[in-house]
């Protein structure tokens, strides 16, 4: 077992979204989620990150603005998407310039579905998303062998 | 101390000193997480925080980023020898200052803009704290005649009665020190800063890490430069130590991060009244 999963560090991404979601993290750093009870931290630094959250859709603006912060993270991460917009488009689906979900550009390892998505969905997504980086941890050993 | 004595010291000193400083940046954390409302992460997890480091993925920018960074860890060790060694003080303080050096130049090395403006707040940092350490040295040398710390430790009256402006003016850069807001500016503890991280934006995985362990030193260090201020007594010294930190906590949490300008200005400022006025007193007496 590594300590992965006890010190899960964050950075979070504001695509497109209508802030709706990004409130939503953001209350989970809050005295009444404080997630920081399980050693996750909204770190700010994709080179320091293990988790990536995603709110809000992929456009041709910010497409490849996700593809360098998930460039820069370091072995194991996992991606978080997190309401309809990252997941899937949402209501912006049919939009001109909106490609849809985060998975266009990279691989999303978790869907946190809800618009916005409720505080205890994220949290739940992102304990989810632990268990993604503990299984990715063991198989990046296994490449290295 | 004899010869076999400082060994032993300087043994505990790289064993334990790690211990002690994560435990103090865990209890850091909690107690800070307390203020603002919030249950706070575990005490360990500092711990918890540099073994996952470990197991990260090992990018860097530049290849000599890595040897420089690991003298910064190695000289911060080396100040803490020669302190608690008993040896001299003024060398440990030149030994600190160096691992500051080596750190500045890991973040220049990586060309990163974050880096450049984090290590070039660093030196401003280390101009607005220097001038005060050092007046912190000549005072206690006017007073014991030493800049042995086992003949300061053992000078037969605690020094914080001689050096009450020296003590304070420490007290004041110690904030700086242990980056601290308002002084926070090269880098902060907490995740989110205008330079994204400063110094330590490029580091990733064991270099962040090696950084991490290197400040649990460095902090151990500078609490036993505040324990000096007290001696005769190990456990009043300590005791005080803890107070002393636990200020810095309460200091943190209630202040925003000021500009570098203010920093420098208030720094020179202080070790000005509260250090020179120390000792031209002493010297007048
Ligand atoms: S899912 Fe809903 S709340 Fe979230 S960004 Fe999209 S529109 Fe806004």
């Amino acid at each position: 077992m590594s300590y992965l999963p006890k010190s899960p560090w964050l950075v979070h991404y504001d695509a497109s979204s209508c802030n709706g979601c990004d409130i939503e993290v953001l209350a989970c750093l809050t005295p009444l989620y404080d997630v920081e009870r399980f050693g996750v931290l909204n770190i700010g630094n994709p080179k320091h990150a293990d988790i990536f959250v995603v709110t809000g859709s992929v456009n041709e603006q910010n497409k490849s603005v996700i593809q360098n912060i998930y460039n820069q993270m370091a072995e194991p991460k996992v991606v978080v998407a997190i309401g309809a917009c990252a997941t899937s488009g949402g209501i912006f689906r049919e939009c001109y310039n909106v490609q849809g979900g985060v998975d266009k550009v990279i691989p999303v390892d978790v869907y946190v579905p809800g618009c916005a998505a409720r505080p205890e969905a994220i949290i739940d997504g992102v304990v989810q998303a632990l268990g993604v980086l503990e299984e990715k941890y063991k198989n990046m050993g296994k490449v290295a062998k | 101390m004899s010869g076999m004595n400082s060994w032993i010291a300087v043994i505990l000193y790289i064993v334990l000193a790690p211990i002690i400083g994560g435990l103090i940046a865990g209890v850091d954390r909690k107690i800070s997480a307390r203020m603002q409302g919030r249950f706070g992460p575990p005490l360990l997890q500092p711990f918890y925080d540099v073994f996952k480091l470990m197991s990260k993925q090992n990018i860097v920018v530049n290849k000599h980023q890595k040897f420089y960074v690991l003298c910064f860890l190695i000289f911060v060790i080396i100040t803490g020898c020669i302190f608690f060694s008993g040896g001299d003080l003024l060398l440990a303080i030149f030994a600190l200052t160096l691992g500051s050096v080596f750190l500045i130049i890991a973040a220049y090395s990586t060309y990163s803009p974050y880096a450049y403006i984090g290590a070039e707040r660093e030196m401003l940092q280390m101009m607005a704290y220097e001038p005060m350490v050092i007046l912190t040295i000549v005072g206690m040398y006017m007073v014991t005649k030493s800049f042995n710390v086992l003949d300061i430790f053992t000078y037969n009256q605690p020094l914080i009665y001689t050096l009450p402006g020296i003590f304070l003016g420490f007290l004041f850069i110690l904030t700086i020190k242990f980056r601290k807001s308002p002084f926070d500016i090269s880098m902060s503890h907490h995740a989110h800063q205008e330079i994204v991280r400063g110094v330590i934006t490029e580091f990733s995985g064991k270099e962040l890490a090696y950084v991490e362990i290197a400040h649990w030193y460095e902090n151990v260090f500078l609490l036993g430069i505040v324990c000096l201020f007290f001696a005769t007594n190990w456990a009043i010294a300590i005791a005080l130590a803890a107070v002393t930190y636990l200020l810095e906590i309460f200091i943190d949490n209630n202040n925003s991060r000021l500009k570098w300008q203010s920093t420098l200005g208030s720094a020179w400022i202080v070790a000005l009244i509260l250090g020179v006025g120390n000792i031209a007193f002493l010297a007048l007496r």
